[in-house]
Parts: C-alpha cells; sequence; structure tokens
C-alpha cells in the first residue's frame, strides 16, 4: 500500500526529546512549569485568578470588612445608618442565637441541652480518636449509656426535671438529635438488611430486598409525608407517637436501606475462605458473622459509612417540609421576622448556618479520609 | 442415589427441630407469618381509622374537580380540572426539571471532573474547592439560598437586570426571548431532522469503510457542513420564518417572551450545581481508573492528546463511570421533589402537597406517589443496566 493510506495516527517523524522533569527544580520554576508552560495553560491561569479573585474578595469583604458587628435591630444594619456600604449583619445572629441552637425550649432548662451536648462530645472525642485506650468501653458508654442519658435530659419529666414537649425542640438541638438517632439505628438496621439479602433463605432474601429497594427508590421526602400522614393510620387509634418520633422512624428506615448496600459491599469483599474457615471451627451462623465476618467486613466500608453519615445529616434538613423546625427552619422562620429585615439579612443567615453545615459535613469527610489512609497503611503491610 | 443409600444405613441422630432443613423452612415461614401479619394488622388498624376519621377510601377522588390555580403547566390546566389532571401536571414539571437538571448537571460535572485533573494547579485547585464547598452543604440549604437570597433580592419589573438586551432578570422570574414558528418553519425542522439522519447514516458508512479498508473519512467536517448547511439554505428559501417574540416592558409587567419561574430557576440551579460536582467526583475516579500505562502506551504509539483521550482513555473510563453516574441521575430526579420547599409546582408538591391537604386521601396520594418515583427509578436503573451491558468488556 502507498504510504498516504497509512493510518493518520502514526507518526512520520521522529519527535525531539522532551525537557528534563522538573521536580527537582527551584521553586520559581516549577511554578512556571505548572502554571505558565503555552498559552492556554497561561489563559487557564490568568482566567482562574480572575474566578478566584472575583469569588474571596466580596466574600471576604462581607463577612468582615464591611460587617456590622453590634447593633440592636434592623436600623444598626442599613446603609443609609451606617453610612457606607454594609456588610454582613451579625448582631441578627446574635440577637437569634439561642433560637437557632435550642428552638423554643425553654430558657431556664436550657443547660439540660448544653450537658447533653458536653457529655456527647466527651464521650465522642476519645472514640474517634485511634490511640485512645478502651475503646470497648468507650462504645459502650456512646452507644449504650449516652442515648439513654440524653433522652431522659432532654425530654424529661423524671428526677424532678420538668417535661419538655418535642413541639418545643428545634434549630441545631434538632438536627443534631435526628442526626445521631438515625445513625445509632440505621447502622444495626443496615447490618441486619444486608446479612438478609446475603442469606440463603429465599423468603428472607426477597423481604430483604423488596425492603431495600423500596426505600432507595422514593425520596426522602416522600418517606417523611409518609411517616407524618400515613403512619398514624396504619397504628392502632389509641397509640399517639410524637411528631419528632415519626419523622425519625421514617429517616430510619430510609438511613437503613442505604446503609445495607452499604455493608452488603463489605461482606461482598471477605473471601468465602473465612467463611468455610468459621463454619469449620464449629461456628454457627450468629457467631461466625459477629466473630470473624462483620469485624472485618465493616473495617473494609468505614468510608462508606461515614459518607452514609454526611448524607444522613444533609438529608436532616428536609424535616422542616414537614414543619419540624430544624436548623434551617429556624433560620427561615427568623427571616420573616420584620425588626431584622434588611437586604443583607438573608445572606447573613445563609453564611451562619452555612458555615454550620460545612463544617460538620467537611469535618466527617476528612475523618473518613483519615480512617482510610490509616486502614490502607495496615492492609498494605 | 448413594445419598439414599447412607440415610438408610444410618438414620440421622439430630431430632428433628435440629436438621437445618427444617429449620431453614421454619425461620422462613415464622418471618413471612411476622410481615403478613404486620401487614394485616396496618391493613385493619386503617380501615378501622378511615372509618372513624370517616374518610372514603378508594382512587375515586381523582376524577373531582381540583379548585385551585397551578401557575406552571406542560399541558392545558384550570381550576376547573380533575385531580387526575393535576397528577399529570405535576408529573410532567417534575420530569422537565430532571431531565435538564441531568442534561446540565452532566455536562457541568464532566467539565469540572476535568478541570480537577489539570496539570494547571490553579485550576484543579478552583475545581477542588467548588467540589468540596457544594458537596458539604445540604442541598434544601442550596435551593433556599438561590431562592430566597440570590434570585428573592432582584430587582422588581422596572428596574430588571438586562441581559445584551434580550434576557431581563427580576423578582418576579428570568424572561427569555420566545420563539415563533411561522408559515414555512415546519419545512425547515424537516430538512434539520433529515440533515442529522443523513450525518448518521454517513457515520455508520464511514466506519464500516475504515473497518473494510483502512481508509478514513473526514467525518466531523462533512458532518458539520451537511448539519448546519441545508437548514440555512431552507431557511433563507422560506423567508426566515422562525423568529425570536422580544419581551417587552410594558407598564408594571413584561408581555412577550417565555417566563421562567424563579421557584423553577432556583431549584433547577441548586439541582445541576449540586449534582455536577458528585458527577465531577465520579468523573475523576473513573478517569484515575484508567492506569497510567494505558496513556503511556498510546503515547508510544504516536496517538496525539486528543486521540489518546477518545480512543483509549474515554472508552475505559465509561465503564467505571456510568454505574454511580446513574446513581446520580436517580438523586437528581428524586431530589426534584425539594421543589415543595419553594413553590415550584412539581409532582410532590401539587399532588402530595396540595391535593393531599384538600382531599385527605393521604394512604392513595403517598402511594401513588412512591409508586411513580420507583417506576422512574427502576426504569433509569433498567436503561442504563442495559446500556451498562453494552459497553462492557467483551471478556473470553
Amino acid at each position: 500500500m502507498a504510504v498516504g493510506s497509512q493510518p493518520s495516527y502514526i507518526r512520520r517523524a521522529v519527535l525531539e526529546p522532551e525537557p528534563p522533569p522538573v521536580a527537582g527544580a527551584a521553586a520559581t520554576v516549577r511554578t512556571r512549569a505548572r502554571l505558565f508552560d503555552g498559552p492556554f495553560n497561561t489563559a487557564l491561569t490568568l482566567v482562574s485568578i480572575v474566578i478566584v479573585v472575583a469569588l474571596v474578595w466580596p466574600t471576604v469583604k462581607f463577612l468582615f470588612i464591611d460587617a456590622v458587628w453590634t447593633g440592636s435591630s434592623r436600623i444598626d444594619c442599613l446603609s443609609e445608618t451606617v453610612g457606607r456600604e454594609v456588610g454582613a449583619c451579625w448582631p441578627f445572629i446574635r440577637a437569634k442565637f439561642t433560637q437557632f441552637m435550642y428552638g423554643f425550649y425553654p430558657a431556664s432548662e436550657q443547660w439540660r441541652v448544653d450537658v447533653t451536648y458536653a457529655l456527647g462530645a466527651i464521650l465522642l472525642v476519645p472514640l474517634l480518636i485511634p490511640a485512645a485506650p478502651s475503646k470497648g468501653l468507650n462504645a459502650i458508654l456512646f452507644f449504650g449509656v449516652f442515648p439513654v442519658v440524653a433522652f431522659f435530659l432532654l425530654v424529661g419529666g423524671v428526677f424532678g426535671l420538668p417535661h419538655v414537649e418535642t413541639r418545643l425542640w428545634g434549630g441545631l438541638l434538632v438536627t443534631l438529635v435526628i442526626s445521631f438517632t438515625g445513625i445509632m439505628f440505621s447502622l444495626p438496621l443496615g447490618i441486619l438488611l444486608a446479612l438478609g439479602r446475603r442469606s440463603q433463605f429465599p423468603i428472607i432474601r426477597t423481604i430483604c430486598v423488596i425492603f431495600i429497594e423500596f426505600w432507595r427508590g422514593v425520596p426522602l421526602i416522600t418517606v417523611l409525608f409518609f411517616a407524618t400522614y400515613m403512619l398514624p393510620l396504619f397504628l392502632p387509634a389509641n397509640w399517639r407517637i410524637d411528631a419528632l418520633a415519626r419523622v425519625l422512624i421514617g429517616v430510619v428506615l430510609f438511613a437503613g436501606a442505604y446503609m445495607a448496600e452499604v455493608v452488603r459491599g463489605g461482606l461482598q469483599a471477605i473471601p468465602r475462605g473465612q467463611f468455610e474457615g468459621a463454619m469449620a471451627l464449629g461456628l454457627g451462623y450468629w457467631r461466625m458473622m459477629g466473630l470473624v465476618i462483620l469485624p472485618q467486613a465493616l473495617r473494609l466500608v468505614i468510608p462508606g459509612i461515614v459518607n452514609s453519615f454526611i448524607a444522613l445529616f444533609k438529608d436532616t434538613t428536609l424535616v422542616l417540609i414537614v414543619a419540624i423546625f430544624d436548623l434551617l427552619g429556624q433560620l427561615r422562620a427568623a427571616f420573616a421576622d420584620p425588626t431584622w429585615a434588611t437586604p443583607v439579612t438573608l445572606f447573613t443567615g445563609f453564611a451562619f448556618a452555612g458555615m454550620i453545615y460545612f463544617v460538620v459535613s467537611f469535618g466527617m469527610s476528612r475523618y473518613a479520609l483519615f480512617m482510610e489512609r490509616r486502614l490502607n497503611i495496615e492492609r498494605a503491610r | 442415589m448413594s445419598i439414599q443409600t447412607q440415610h438408610a444405613l444410618a438414620p440421622p441422630r439430630v431430632a428433628i427441630y435440629n436438621r437445618p432443613r427444617i429449620r431453614a423452612v421454619c425461620y422462613q415461614l415464622l418471618l413471612l407469618a411476622a410481615v403478613l401479619g404486620l401487614c394485616f394488622e396496618f391493613a385493619l388498624n386503617a380501615k378501622a381509622n378511615l372509618d372513624a376519621q370517616k374518610i372514603a377510601s378508594g382512587f375515586g377522588f381523582l376524577d373531582n374537580t381540583a379548585g385551585f390555580g397551578i401557575n406552571q403547566s406542560l399541558i392545558a390546566y384550570n381550576e376547573s380540572d380533575t385531580y387526575a389532571r393535576v397528577f399529570f401536571v405535576g408529573l410532567l414539571n417534575t420530569l422537565l426539571v430532571a431531565a435538564i437538571g441531568i442534561v446540565l448537571a452532566t455536562i457541568l460535572g464532566f467539565f469540572v471532573g476535568i478541570a480537577r485533573l489539570s496539570r494547571n494547579w490553579l485550576v484543579a485547585r478552583l475545581a477542588g474547592g467548588y467540589v468540596e464547598l457544594i458537596r458539604n452543604l445540604p442541598l434544601l440549604f442550596q435551593i433556599l439560598f438561590w431562592y430566597l437570597a440570590v434570585l428573592g433580592t432582584l430587582p422588581p419589573p422596572r428596574q430588571s437586570i438586562s441581559l445584551f438586551g434580550e434576557i431581563f432578570l427580576n423578582n418576579r422570574g428570568i424572561i427569555v426571548p420566545a420563539p415563533v414558528a411561522g408559515e414555512g418553519a415546519g419545512a425547515v425542522i424537516a430538512v434539520l431532522v433529515l440533515s442529522v439522519i443523513a450525518t448518521i447514516a454517513l457515520r455508520l458508512w464511514a466506519k464500516r469503510r475504515q473497518i473494510r479498508t483502512g481508509r478514513q473519512f473526514p467525518l466531523l467536517w462533512t458532518g458539520l457542513a451537511l448539519v448546519v448547511a441545508p437548514p440555512l439554505v431552507a431557511l433563507v428559501v422560506m423567508g426566515f420564518p422562525i423568529g425570536f417574540e422580544r419581551p417587552e416592558l410594558r407598564g408594571f409587567n413584561f408581555v412577550g417572551g417565555v417566563r421562567l419561574l424563579p421557584e423553577f430557576v432556583a431549584l433547577l440551579l441548586a439541582l445541576t450545581t449540586y449534582t455536577a460536582a458528585f458527577i465531577a467526583e465520579v468523573v475523576r475516579a473513573g478517569v484515575l481508573a484508567v492506569p497510567r500505562g494505558q496513556t503511556e502506551a498510546a503515547f508510544a504509539l504516536g496517538l496525539r492528546r486528543g486521540l489518546t483521550l477518545r480512543l483509549i482513555v474515554v472508552p475505559q473510563a465509561l465503564r467505571v463511570i456510568v454505574p454511580p453516574l446513574t446513581n446520580q441521575y436517580l438523586n437528581l430526579t428524586k431530589n426534584s421533589s425539594l421543589a415543595v420547599a419553594v413553590g415550584y409546582p412539581d409532582l410532590f408538591a401539587v399532588f402530595a402537597g396540595t391535593t393531599l391537604h384538600q382531599t385527605g386521601q393521604a394512604i392513595e396520594i403517598i402511594a401513588i406517589t412512591m409508586a411513580v418515583y420507583l417506576a422512574i427509578s427502576l426504569f433509569t436503573s433498567a436503561l442504563m443496566n442495559w446500556y451498562n451491558a453494552h459497553i462492557r468488556v467483551a471478556e473470553r
């Protein structure tokens, strides 16, 4: 065949040798190679710089430089009063702070919420640090004792603590209660469902598959509506379930189905020999799972589990649609207050709530990454 | 046969309730009985509760007059229509926002995902910052932010922000020019469709010829010419029958053009940017999953950068990308139900929201709504599974 019929992607000339890699070169050379080699890359860099400046400068200006730090009403946050361009109106956050944190929890009882937070933090922090001692006792205290204590502290009605109805709860308190309950119950439910889905019994398997796929196939908001409006109809007429408890049931069922799929991923990654070895040792089903399979499987999927927790934490915002005022719900309610109606109130509120959501979610995702790296090091050995 | 003989010789020493088979059957029957019993109990309670509240069950309410207006509908609708029509209006609105959202989120997501892998340090960091910021904020937070803080603080119609004098932004929405089809527009569209079909046919022929003879065909340029030129000629011949109706300010509002509701725009913006951040991560993982040796081998064979991407990296990355991408599409569709928070009339807002509150038929309405989302999910999964099987590596 003639040269012309040669496929076009084959070079006809030998290439010039490329310059040596710049890894060891000076910082300026490296920067130039990364950012300014060739017209296209230079253009990209310049456009990026413009975008970064256009985003970061107004944000910093709004949050700090132009911000109003003290004041008692909307007057202090109007540019006519201040005499310059006005950024974030922080007095608005200060005025609404208790509402954002506790909702309408009675002011004289708010110490109970604080004690619960403190207790939770004291137990959680050592649990998250791999080097901290006595993980077993710590876990029992956090997952077994703490929920009971927190329940009685928050609800009251015993030991002389006045009863606080859940419809008075709100703000970050509700966000954290829903997240924590969801996390606590969805993991065991997910493990059971995942075991059921991998079961050799056809009826158990079918029931679990239907359950999982049903909850995963519908949006969370329909689940919350189901829990709020349909669940009371399905229960005996004399059973009264608290509105918050109904939402919790919905969240747990929904999150459990997602958790089941994460755990199933871990179960599938365990080699068959582990099952066979456990059976050869004479272990029954529950001991085989509890002592041999699950400890390995759950370790494999820790990042996936934490990702589910992050999703659950973000999804708690949806409860505002069924009239339970979590942090976002309280924020929305605060916007309607005419004493703080200024052009900057909305942005201030979103900036404040956004920071809380971001810090918690980002913190969890970084922790997942940290655990993943740690586990990978162990496996590499 | 031999097993039977063994059994006959040595009768089992285990008690009947300890035999694995018997136990397996018993456990399963017990669970089945518990589930069925629970369902039965629920049904009994539901019947008793409904009777006590004097709510008629059944789907008869679908034929009743709805009596409320909907501010966006793709099919003709007015207040005297039935709840069944409300259902279809809502369903179409859901599908509309989901379809547009999926297309935009895919484009943005691929763009950001590739940018995250850029050799340019600043571009990669910028894309990374976008992904981290968006992924760690709740979607509902973002919808409300766009709706209340961004679109809600736009000026009233008389002080609209104008883009190029054609698009107007104000607190009642975004007004864009509307395409108007005049006489002969059908012919132009027909020519366009024919051109596209001809291009596809040409592509098939060119590919077959290349496989047979090895000769390549300049497909890009001929294809572009084929798609652009005939419709242009048709436009000129028919005397430009397709025009744009420009919005104009009359009094306090705009006349003409198409008005996109602020609810729709806020929902679309939030869904697109949110899902794009997740798609970007999927794309990045997919590209990283292709071993570096593949790219190096392609370079060694003399393939240029673009061809390496198109022929070597993308086909292999797609296999990794498609399953999680499907999940993101489903998430977007399900998340569109958050429209109810801003009042965009999607299926959930008009049906499980307004209709439920008007009729009180909680069981029927929530069951229908869940069934629709379930059907969409299962249908999309089935479609994507088929596609996934189609592009799978043909193994021996």
